[in-house]
């Protein structure tokens, strides 16, 4: 059953060094104030999963704490590279990255097979394609029935998955609405799920009935952080920060620069400067 | 006639290669331009989907990423990434998937994910994100992007998405029934490819452009149709619509850029 904690000691009891960790979002509702808690607690050799992984993991790498990425797309939405990331990997820089790459199709399918309790996933995927032949977690599997050549990969299976949502109610059970990307899936494959909200409300009553929600009893801990998804978006809360897009090519183009952003930014910040920095982003209700 | 620019027309020639009844997998720049003019055109009624789940979309201004806020609030329904990938994708049901590409070799494959060696790039890009697939499960791919040697190679560095592999009837060997890459268009040409040989060539050249500029952008000597046709000027219409486009999202952009 999902408690609600400050995010700080959500971070601590449910984050492990080592541990396989997804802090997801599809755009929308990305989890940076979870995902910047977890760099003040300095967690050493995670590995990060993510389809599209942005600013928050070009921050973890930078930092030294990821040992590999599993993704399937690593870009600055419609700015350009992650350059943090791109160090590690050409560089080295500050630690080596180890890599498992698959397209977007395959990192969805994995990750409904884990919540489906499936060992891995099969889909028409990757024909022709490159990755086939340099990630060996690219298979090929004979449809029984038709002959049909598949694609298999392995499910994805957090040991904990981080995400940010619009509303939970008193009793836990958490509201996503608008892009709702793969969170629902990256939830339910994992073992325990730390939920950031904009807010809580006494029920969802007077909501339509078959808007998303994860049931209380599927999340480990909840946190309040309102403005938690900036630079992303939370539909219906505030818009999508593009300046802070473009304005991160620049930060992390250069070591120097990046250090003493996280220093300022993170490191001396905290969770609740977060509502602040989506101020100006706010629509009228 | 008003002048345009080598960008402005490219984009206009691929927003008039989509019809009403399609329904196109939008990738991000050039590609969304060319989707949103064809809608604010001649198309009014053309379903746009975008990767993050968002069906039949029609935004005021230009996304900067694959899903903005705007996406999902002018859509008919939003989806999850599962079921955008499953059953719309997968599912046979997108008549074009629109690209673009960092490098492009003469048969339409595609490469966005690292130039150099794989193991040991000298440049790591952003990688294929939905576009292995949308090459594979849509029934065919348009391509759009600027000519440069750079951009347009030999032989691409990695296959991101597959086009028309070797040539030939490459595709079918690897049993997809899908047509491919069946258009190019750039800032300076369109492109078709061969029935045969599946290679690309040059049916259409810009008005003004030479065969001269479209060979010394090109990293492989580029085949001409015998019946070479200039392509229409853009229309005072198309111009001002995606003229009016651009200015809508620049000031979006800048409003919000001034408040930061």
């Amino acid at each position: 059953m999902a408690q609600f904690l400050p995010l700080a000691q959500a971070v601590a009891e449910n984050l492990n060094d080592g541990d396989v960790v997804a802090f997801e979002g599809f755009t929308h509702l990305i989890p940076t104030a979870a995902a910047h808690e977890a760099i003040r607690q300095n967690f050493k050799d995670l590995t990060l999963i993510r389809m599209t992984p942005d600013l928050v993991y070009d921050q973890m790498i930078g930092m030294g704490m990821a040992r590999k990425v599993i993704f399937s797309y690593a870009g600055n939405p419609g700015v350009g590279l992650l350059r943090r990331m791109r160090d590690a990997i050409e560089n080295g820089f500050p630690h080596p990255l180890a890599i498992e790459e698959h397209s977007h199709a395959a990192m969805a399918n994995a990750y409904e097979a884990g919540a489906a309790g499936l060992p891995c996933a099969v889909f028409r995927g990757y024909r022709g394609a490159g990755l086939a032949e340099v990630n060996p977690n690219i298979r090929q599997v004979t449809c029984p029935f038709t002959g049909e050549v598949l694609a298999a990969v392995p499910a994805l299976r957090p040991d904990v998955t981080f995400i940010h949502a619009q509303k939970a109610n008193k009793r836990g059970d958490v509201l996503i609405e608008g892009i709702i990307g793969i969170q629902k899936e990256a939830v339910l494959a994992a073992k325990r799920a730390v939920v950031t909200v904009e807010e809580v409300v006494d029920d969802f009553e007077g909501l339509h009935p078959n808007l998303t929600v994860l049931p209380a009893w599927t999340v480990t801990a909840i946190s309040v952080v309102p403005g938690g998804s900036h630079p992303s978006y939370t539909q219906g809360y505030y818009a999508r920060d593009n300046a802070a897009y473009l304005e991160w090519d620049e930060i992390a183009a250069d070591r120097h620069r990046f250090r003493d952003w996280m220093q300022r930014n993170v490191m001396e910040a905290g969770v609740e400067d977060f509502a602040g920095r989506v101020a100006h982003l706010r629509k009228a209700a | 006639m008003s002048t345009f620019t080598p960008n402005e027309m490219m984009t206009i020639a691929a927003s008039r290669a989509l019809k009403n009844d399609d329904v196109c997998f939008v990738g991000i720049g050039a590609p969304s331009a060319a989707c949103n003019i064809a809608r604010l055109t001649h198309a009014p009624d053309i379903t746009l989907i975008y990767e993050s789940g968002t069906i039949g979309t029609a935004p005021d201004v230009l996304p900067l990423s694959i899903g903005d806020g705007e996406l999902c609030e002018t859509a008919t329904t939003t989806v999850s990434v599962p079921e955008m990938f499953r059953y719309w994708l997968q599912g046979g049901r997108i008549s074009i998937g629109f690209l673009g590409a960092a490098q492009i070799d003469k048969f339409g494959n595609i490469n966005t994910t690292v130039i150099g060696d794989y193991h040991h790039p000298k440049t790591r890009l952003p990688g294929g994100g939905g576009a292995p697939e949308i090459a594979t499960s849509s029934r065919e791919v348009y391509i759009t992007m600027a000519q440069s040697k750079r951009g347009m190679v030999e032989a691409i560095d990695f296959y991101t998405s597959f086009g028309h592999g070797e040539g030939g009837d490459h595709r079918q060997r690897l049993g997809i029934d899908t047509k491919g890459p069946t258009l190019l268009i750039t800032d300076l040409a369109i492109w078709k490819p061969d029935p045969l040989t599946k290679e690309f060539t040059v049916v259409s050249l810009h008005p003004g452009v030479t065969r001269e500029q479209v060979q010394d952008t090109c990293g492989w000597p580029a085949e001409f149709a015998d019946e070479l046709s200039v392509t229409q000027p853009p229309t005072e219409l198309e111009l001002a619509t995606l003229r009016d486009l651009k200015a809508r999202t620049d000031a979006a952009h800048k409003a919000q850029a001034h408040k930061v």
